[in-house]
Order: structure tokens, then sequence, then C-alpha cells
């Protein structure tokens, strides 16, 4: 965590000086989502569901990748996936 | 709003950059940061997003951290809609000036039920009243999560909150949930609908639809919150599924006030016997557990009853509008 | 600009004379919500829009709590903003004032300074906007209807300097001064224009990392208004108190800008002393009342009384060195308040007061009068008397009653 700013560094009325994808969310997880790649259909249900935002669709590999810095465990896209190509496991140490 | 209707798949959705950003610290598998996610994917241009306070307001914007990727806005909590009456005016007056150099701005008012049907419905009503030009969204999860899951006017009857809590006395929360839509209904406005995160497309199709209007617009989301509702957090979607399957939570949109149901409410209006009970809905539910027994049968079965006759007048008002 | 421009004079009360001077100042949005005794001040803006004298967007706001919202999110949109409110209007924005200096708007309100319920009562007096004191507004309270029309001119000015970047309080007396009929000088439209030019936006530093004007701007996206925790809300108000430190250079600064145009200062902007310079015995006081005081000041110095008047024009920020160096040589004081803080030792005005003449090395001798709540008049006879006990005190140097209430039937 950077040093924390004086009130002659940083701007008035809280205008928020770092973008949140610098906060990495990711440890807050217990179980991650392990993919089959065989099963995945790229229907991009789990893309539309991740409420982190943390299932992103790469257009240019024609693939669906991962974020675990910010993927927070829910479980969600285990749950949805209509082929159930993700299931959710225990995060190792 | 435009007649054509704005055509999009799940790869166009998946490529379009999010502008609520990760790495916001809603809880896991938060159906309102879901639903915030994909709605911000449906913006058509530049946009001003202003924020009751709540779950999701907090979330976003814990100093210096942000994870809005547009212009955003916050002052307190029962004034999302006056802080988009004051940019709706200063947009148009400063634009007269020739001070704004986009052509248009599309303003969304989030707010979550508390600052929305409670707290923030004077400030809605006189807004709407008013014809600003913004589009309203309410996040429903059914409770002030953000505060630590008290009730609100929106939560359901036999719910257990914390200031509803399920006693041996008293049940839960005794009355009914607050009717918002029918209220923003009556203030006919162009374009009043409500959808919920499982049905993304449909959503997606309804804030867009929203924004389009020329004027105010309301658009009422159902989104689950497995901490305030003590379930599991990967059932989230499943939840914003079954109540629209077991028509707790119907979805429909009216335009001008014409009514009519949308596609996954409409399917159960033509095939009454898919339409599952109550039961199934409030099942996995920690808030509707104590609904479970013997003594708090009556409950279950008064919801049942409540939710039947809710939807017989729903398809009524749907067919009358026809 | 040098040169005093030619006026027009004209008969206005003085909520005709706030919305007359808010009409010339090019202002983008109004969003307000009537209550006596402003409504003048709403009622007179609304047929300026409705005639199309002025370009500014008008929202009849459902509440005055929504309509200092609408000011703020105006405000921070980039507009020039203007309201005005009293008694429990202004005491339902309370949250919201805090939220708009918080958020550094430059939103400039009226205030026809009206009792707050209960018992209801719509006469003037202070006890509105001291209770909105710490709230980080600047408060500066007028005199009278000429005073009300400057101080709305010259509130923009302060308010969106860049160094100061604070809303800001312009009181004037609920009826007392807001129905009373006067004679008002006003300047020509386009002087009014020069003068406070085109709004300045401060910058600040985004999360995108580009220093950009403060504004909602889809072009330069920023975050306003966010939750700040133990680690850094403190930092922030800290700036809001910066902020009020540069207000104090500002009012002065604006006070003789403004003198050379129209020809009418307020003392230094601060506070308006009257004949104070070799002046025994004071009374400080807040508002129309020094009118008053100022006639019988000029009674008793033909009677040989060395009696003075300090008239704190600007309340917040509250200017100690100016009180320190204008009652320095006074043997004894009298503090007049149109607010009582229940429960507390005297007025507002009067703890400021003595608060801030705590540590001369001479003490004077200060009393408190809680007078005219709710309206209540007091005469010029009676406002006579305070001189006369403050006399006797400076000669006994005894005090029998710290705090009075003046005009009470006890």
């Amino acid at each position: 965590m950077s040093q924390e700013k004086s009130w002659k560094e940083i701007s008035i009325a809280g205008v928020c000086s770092k973008s949140s994808v610098g906060f990495m969310t990711g440890d807050w997880k217990t179980y991650m989502p392990v993919r089959d790649l065989e099963k995945c259909t790229l229907c991009l249900t789990c893309v539309m569901f991740c409420p982190e935002g943390a299932i992103k669709w790469r257009p240019d590999k024609g693939q669906i990748w991962f974020d675990m810095g910010f993927c927070k465990g829910c479980g969600i896209c285990a749950n949805e996936c209509p082929t159930k190509a993700i299931t959710m496991k225990m995060e190792k140490e | 709003m435009t007649t054509q209707e704005w055509k999009f798949t799940a790869k166009d959705i998946a490529s379009k950059p999010d502008l609520f950003l990760s790495g916001h610290r809603a809880c896991a598998g938060c159906g309102p940061a879901a639903a915030l996610r994909l709605i911000m994917k449906a913006t058509r241009g530049p946009t001003i997003v202003t924020q009751a306070t709540g779950c999701m307001e907090i979330v976003g914007s814990v100093y210096p951290y942000t994870s809005w990727a547009l212009p955003w806005l916050h002052t307190a909590f029962e004034n999302a809609a006056a802080n988009a009456s004051g940019i709706d005016a200063a947009l148009k007056a400063m634009r007269k000036k020739g001070k704004v150099k986009q052509e248009h701005i599309d303003i969304i008012a989030l707010a979550g039920d508390g600052g929305t049907c409670d707290i923030g419905l004077q400030a809605l009503s006189g807004a709407v009243e008013r014809g600003h030009d913004f589009l309203f969204i309410l996040y429903d999860n059914e409770g002030y999560m953000n505060t630590g899951i008290q009730r609100s006017s929106s939560t359901p009857t036999g719910a257990a909150t914390t200031t509803t809590p399920a006693g041996s006395v008293i049940p839960g929360k005794l009355e009914k949930k607050k009717p918002i839509t029918e209220i923003m209904l009556a203030h006919d406005m162009e374009y009043v609908a409500t959808a919920t995160p499982y049905y993304w497309k449909d959503m997606l199709t309804k804030v867009r639809k929203g924004l389009e209007v020329n004027g105010p617009a309301f658009l009422h989301i159902f989104a689950p919150c497995p901490r305030g509702w003590r379930c599991e957090p990967g059932k989230t979607m499943e939840y914003s599924k079954l109540a629209v399957e077991s028509c707790v939570f119907p979805i429909w949109e009216a335009v001008n006030g014409k009514r009519q149901l949308s596609t996954p409410s409409k399917l159960i209006a033509l095939a009454p016997q898919k339409k599952k009970p109550v039961k199934d809905y409030l099942a996995g539910q920690g808030r509707f557990r104590h609904l479970f027994t013997p003594q708090n049968k009556h409950v279950l079965d008064e919801m049942q009853r409540f939710t039947d006759e809710r939807w017989e007048r729903l398809l009524q008002k749907c067919e009358s509008s026809s | 600009m040098e040169k005093q421009v030619k006026q027009e004079t004209m008969a206005l009360n003085g909520d005709e004379a706030v919305a007359y001077a808010a009409k010339q100042c090019d202002v983008d949005v109004v969003a307000a919500y009537p209550i006596t005794p402003q409504t003048i001040i709403v009622e007179k803006f609304s047929e300026y829009v409705a005639n199309g004298e002025v370009q500014t967007e008008f929202v009849c706001t459902e509440s005055e709590h929504s309509a200092m919202t609408a000011c703020l999110a105006a405000s921070v949109t980039g507009a020039r903003t203007f309201t005005a409110s009293a008694s429990a209007g202004l005491a339902l924005m309370h949250e919201m004032l805090f939220v708009t200096s918080g958020c550094r708007a430059p939103v400039v309100m009226a205030v026809a300074n009206r009792a707050l319920s209960a018992p209801l009562n719509i006469h003037g007096d202070h006890s509105d906007s001291m209770a909105e004191r710490d709230s980080g507004w600047i408060h500066i309270y007028v005199e009278n209807a000429q005073e009300a029309y400057d101080s709305i001119i010259q509130a923009f000015k302060i308010a969106e300097d860049v160094g100061v970047s604070l809303p800001i309080i312009v009181g004037l007396d609920g009826f007392t001064i807001s129905h009373t009929l006067e004679r008002v000088d006003v300047l020509p439209e386009d002087a009014v224009k020069q003068y406070i030019g085109e709004r300045q936006l401060p910058n600040v530093l985004t999360h995108e990392g580009k220093t950009v004007p403060f504004k909602l701007d889809p072009d330069n996206p920023m975050t306003m208004g966010p939750n700040a925790l133990q680690n850094y809300y403190f930092e922030f108000k800290r700036q809001q108190e910066e902020g009020m430190k540069n207000a104090l250079k500002k009012i002065q600064e604006v006070n003789s800008e403004y003198a050379k145009i129209s020809g009418r200062s307020y003392g230094n902007g601060l506070v308006d002393a009257y004949q104070l310079e070799d002046a025994e015995v004071a009374i400080v006081c807040i508002g129309s009342t020094a009118g008053t005081l100022k006639v019988i000041v000029d009674q008793l110095r033909q009677e040989g009384v060395k009696a003075g008047v300090l008239r704190l024009r600007t309340f917040r920020p509250l200017p100690v060195e100016e009180l320190r160096n204008a009652l320095k040589n006074v043997k004894a004081i009298a503090v007049m308040d149109k607010s009582m803080s229940f429960g507390g030792f005297g007025g507002p005005v009067f703890n400021e007061v003595r608060h801030v003449l705590y540590d001369a090395k001479e003490h004077p001798l200060i009393v408190n009068y809680i007078f005219g709540l709710g309206g209540r008049d007091t005469s010029p006879r009676n406002l006579r008397r305070i001189f006369e006990d403050i006399v006797q005190i400076a000669k006994t140097g005894h005090v029998e009653t710290q705090v009075q209430y003046y005009g009470l039937r006890e």
C-alpha cells in the first residue's frame, strides 16, 4: 500500500485518484472456478454473469480468460454453466 | 424512443469494456453488482451516472479507488433523482450557451430499494413530475442491505430482516412489498419496466429503451442479495430466474402506459403449468427458513395466495392494455 | 475595471433586490422551493424566466432538500447556481449544506433569516442560519436592501474563486429587509457580467491520471462524493478550512474592487466599524439592527458619549484579527444576538466575539443581549438603553447580568 497523501496533495471534493482495477479482490476467495475446456461451448454465460467482470472474453484469441486477481469465488459461473464445464474447488495455498 | 430495437449478441456485450470496473468491494455473488456491470454495457454514448447511498455506491467508491469509468456523482441517500434533476438542468442551461461539447449526454440515476421506495420516493416523484431527461434504475435487493439487512418497504412479506426478525411471536415482516412500479406507472411516464439479471438480454434491451426516452423512465431490477437473503452466493442467478418462474417477480414493460409481459413471464402466462410454486423460490433462502415450520405455514399459504392474486391482476392489466 | 459606472435608482424590497442581482449574474440554474419570507425572490425570478429576461433553467423542486441537491449537482456539472431559502426550509437542507460544502460547489444562497419552529413563526431572527454556522458555508449578513443587492453579486465572485470554492449564504433579515421597500441603486447588467465574468473551475487529478477542470464531463470522467474512510476524511475537511482562510482575503478584495465600480463598500467587507476609533463602549451586532444603532450612536456622540457600533458582516469565516483590532480600545461591549443556543452561555455571536477577545491584554467587559426572537421589534429607545447599560458597566467595571433576554416579558 503506497504512502497516504497529505491534504495539500490530494484533489478537492474527494475526486478519486485511483482506478479500482488496482485493488485485487482475488485474495477474498475460498473456492476457485476450475474449467473443463472440452465441455465449454463459448456460450459466454459465465462472462455475462460474473459480478466482478473477472471472466473476460478475448475476441482476438476466441477464448475466455478467468482473471483470478479479481475472482471472489462466488460460484455463479459454475452454477449457471449450461454444460457444467466449471466446478468450484477449494483454493490451494 | 426508437422503434428499432437494439440488436446485440453475447459476444458484442462481452467485447464492450466494463464501465463498472473490477476491484469493487461487493460481496461474492452480489446480484446488484452483476446487474450493474451488465447495465453499464447498455449505455449508448456519453453518460453521467449519479447514485444514492447504498451498497453499490459504497463498493465502487472507497477513496482513493473508484470503480466508475464514467463521470459519477454521489451526494446523499434520498436524492439520486434530485441529483439527476440538477445535472439535467445544468446541461440544458450550459448547452444554450455552447458550453457542452457533446450533443447528448444520458443521465442514469441509480438507487437501491431504500433510496427509491422509502427515503428516495419524494425526490423520485418530483423529478419525474418535472419531466427531467433521465433513466432511474432501482436495484431491488429487498432490504437496506448496506447498513445491515434492515427491512425496507420493498422487503417481501414473511422475510426475516434485522428489524423484522423471525421471532417467536412475529414471523418476520408482516407488511406487503410496496408496489413501486405501479406507483411509477401512475406518473404517466413514457417507459416503465421490470427486469432481472438472469434474463440479461431482456434487461439490457430495457436499459437501452429507457435511455432512449426523451424524458424520465423507470426500470425496476430485481437483484438477489446472497448475504442479506442468506443463500449460497453461487445461486444468485438461480434465484433471479426462480423469482420470475414463480411469478414472485414478473417481468414486463409499459410503453406509454400500455403494459405487456416480457417473454419469460409471457411463457408462463401461456403455459400456466410451468409456473413454479412460491415454495420453490423461498426454499434455500435463510430469510424465509422460519416459514417452513408448522406454526408459520399460514404465512407460506398467504404468500402463495397473494402471489397468485397479484399475478392474475397483472395478467388482466396486460390484457386490457393490448 | 476602475471607473465607477452610472447606476439606476429603483425602489425594491430586499427580496426583489436579491432577485434582481441574481438576474444580472448570468445564473445557469436556479433550483428553489418557496418559503416565507423568501417567496418574493423565487416569484420574481420566475417572472424573469417566463419573460425571457434570463436564460436560466428554473427548477421548482418538490422540497428544499431537493433544491439544494439539484443546485449542488448542477454546480458540479459546471453550472453557476443560485437558490434561496429560510427557516424550516434551510433546516430541511441541513444535511445537504454540509455535502455542498464538502463537494466544494460554489452555490450562492440568499437566506431571508426567519425563526425556526416550534412554535411556528414566520418573522425575522437569525436562528435559521446560525444553526448552520458549522456547515462550511461562507456567511455574509447584510444591513439593508442595497447591501443585499451588492452582496449577491459579490457572492458569486467570492464563492467561485478557485482558491475558495465554497458555497455562500447571504443573510437578510426576514421582513425587516426582505419585505421593506428601499431605494436601491443597481448597476447596468453588462457591468455586473463583466465584473463577475464566467465561472472558473478548479483543477483536479482524476483516476485516469489527468489534471482536468472539476466538473462532470464524459470526456474526463471523475468520481465525486466517494466515501472516505478514517484515513482520508480529515484531510478533506482541512481542505475546506483552507478555502475559508482564502475567503477572508477574497471577501476584502471583492469589497474594494466592487467599491471602485459602484462607489459603495461595507467596512472592509468583513466588519463594518462605525465610530469605533475612539469608542469606549460599543455594540456588536449582525444585520439590520446596525442601521438603527448607527443613528443612536450619532445621537449619543452629540451628547458626548464615546459610543460605536461594530456590524459583523462576515460571520464565517470569522474575521478574528479585524474584530480584535476594531474593538481593542473599547471598555464595555454589548453583543446582540437574534438567536439562542439553548443550554449554552449566551448566543452564538456573543460566544464568538468573547472568545476572540479572550486573549486581549486588557479585557473589555462583554455582555450579551438576546433580543428580537420571532421578529419581536426593539425600538430605538430600548436600543439606546443598552448603550446606557454598557456606559454604566464601563464606569463601574461591574457586570450585573452577563446574558439578558431583552424585550422579553418576565
